[in-house]
């Protein structure tokens, strides 16, 4: 993008960022500081502050869409939901007692944006690495744990028809799915295919409830402050799918940052979780079926890895950093394998 | 391939080395990332050329006492996946599994040899 393109967007955005305010804050408001923060190829985020006419400042954050068209071999692309629809997850989790960000208003797309949703900017860590290692959360890691299984079994038990149109994935259409993108990359895998059968014998585990899932409920999508959870972020993956996927997720390797102890987002132990998760009105869950579900989450860190450096090696997007991950996928298999028998 | 120096090996390392001493140092930001990114690749091709063919050896033979047929390491890893698809190994299972364990840490031992050792 040029940089005259740029700052047109950026003129266009704010015009448009003023008008929504008017509407929900009121006449005598504007804004200030808009400052674009990240853009991969399938999102957007800004940051910006609504004036209020008293002088008050509203920290605010925007998610849209890219104004340009989106390639649909992007695999965000293929399992996302729309960002009125993640928004609107984010409102339901904060109404069921989840540390989330409150989302004031939506933009609609039009000649000026993109679709999008702004949302409070709250204060807080969200880099993993920092998260696990940094003194300043010494105290929040000792109750971070017990808080995400908390916080999960409060947007589990979200009314399944106050929920946005979502994509439906009980398990064993998730694990169809995620075969069927491994076997898409004409490059068969013994090691991920053990994982399949072991998966599909004892599917039972996984447990018979549908519910609201994250998607991508781990270390690295929840902003943490001194207390603890401040806020479950990125709802994009959230689907309808059995809800024990998101505590094997929050537990794989990929997102201890090397403090593999704490099996929990590398902060935690997974009796903190389990304990919160029963707590929070999720119901015990057995160890086996959350072994089964932290098989499927190293499957599935492995399938992503390879999604991404094929990404690359089909032409989509050439990138050193998507190809190199590929080579990830083999500490999903790795550890995968340490787990099944 | 040519056997005359600089060989393979010493190629991948010197490009390695510059982009740790001469650009990583200059770069900052997204640059700086995807130079640590470019490093890490390169450290893997090094390590691969080092350690991979004997890995290769030692899987293939594990692979053939399995299945008990021949061909290339491709072939024999494909037709691994379908037999364990198809269910054809189901009364080997324990010997799959240390196969395909051995195969995993020697895989891991080439894209990240760190990985195996706890920072925390």
């Amino acid at each position: 993008m040029t940089k005259n393109n740029a700052e047109l967007e950026s003129r266009n955005l704010a015009a448009v960022l003023r008008d929504r305010v008017r509407e929900v804050y009121g006449t005598g408001t504007g804004i200030d500081g808009l400052v674009r923060l990240s853009g991969g190829a399938s999102r957007e985020t800004w940051s910006f502050d609504a004036l209020l006419p008293d002088g008050q400042r509203v920290p605010l954050i925007l998610k849209r869409d890219p104004l340009d068209e989106i390639d649909p071999g992007d695999p965000d692309v293929n399992l996302g939901i729309d960002r009125w629809s993640e928004g609107r997850l984010m409102q339901l989790a904060g109404a069921a007692g989840v540390p989330a960000p409150d989302v004031p208003f939506f933009l609609d797309a039009d000649d000026r944006t993109s679709a999008g949703f702004v949302t409070q900017r709250l204060e807080g860590e969200a880099l993993g690495r920092r998260i696990v290692r940094e003194d300043e959360f010494a105290q929040a890691r000792t109750k971070l744990a017990f808080q995400c299984g908390e916080a999960a079994a409060r947007f589990h038990s979200i009314p399944l028809d106050q929920l946005p149109p979502l994509r439906n994935l009980p398990v064993v259409a998730a694990l169809d799915y995620n075969q069927g993108v491994i076997d898409s990359f004409k490059q068969p895998h013994a090691g991920f295919e053990y994982a399949f059968q072991w998966l599909r014998e004892r599917s039972e585990l996984a447990g018979d409830r549908l519910t609201l899932c994250h998607g991508d409920y781990r270390n690295g999508n929840l902003l943490v402050d001194h207390e603890g959870l401040a806020g479950v972020l990125d709802w994009e993956l959230g689907h309808l799918g059995n809800p024990i996927s998101d505590l094997g997720w929050i537990c794989i390797r990929a997102w201890r940052y090397g403090y593999y102890d704490n099996p929990v987002g590398g902060f935690g132990a997974v009796e903190d979780l389990l304990e919160g998760y029963e707590i929070g009105g999720g119901g015990r869950v057995s160890l086996e079926t959350l072994r089964f579900w932290e098989v499927f989450g190293c499957m599935r860190w492995g399938v992503i890895c390879m999604t991404l450096a094929f990404t690359h090696l089909e032409g989509r997007e050439r990138s050193v950093e998507k190809v190199s991950i590929g080579r990830r996928a083999v500490e999903g298999e790795y550890d995968l394998l340490q787990l099944v028998d | 391939m040519p056997t005359d120096r600089p060989n393979i090996a010493e190629l991948v390392e010197a490009v390695r080395e510059f982009l740790t001493d001469h650009v990583g140092p200059n770069v900052e930001g997204q640059l700086a990332f995807h130079t640590r990114v470019a490093v890490n690749a390169l450290a893997i091709v090094e390590r691969t050329l080092d350690q991979g063919g004997a890995m290769d050896d030692a899987e293939l033979i594990r692979l053939k006492a399995l299945l008990k047929q021949d061909g290339d390491l491709q072939e024999m890893n494909a037709a691994l996946a379908r037999a364990i698809r198809g269910g054809e190994l189901d009364d080997q299972r324990g010997a799959v599994l240390e196969h395909l364990r051995l195969t995993a840490a020697d895989k891991i031992a080439l894209a990240n040899p760190r990985y195996l050792t706890p920072r925390g």
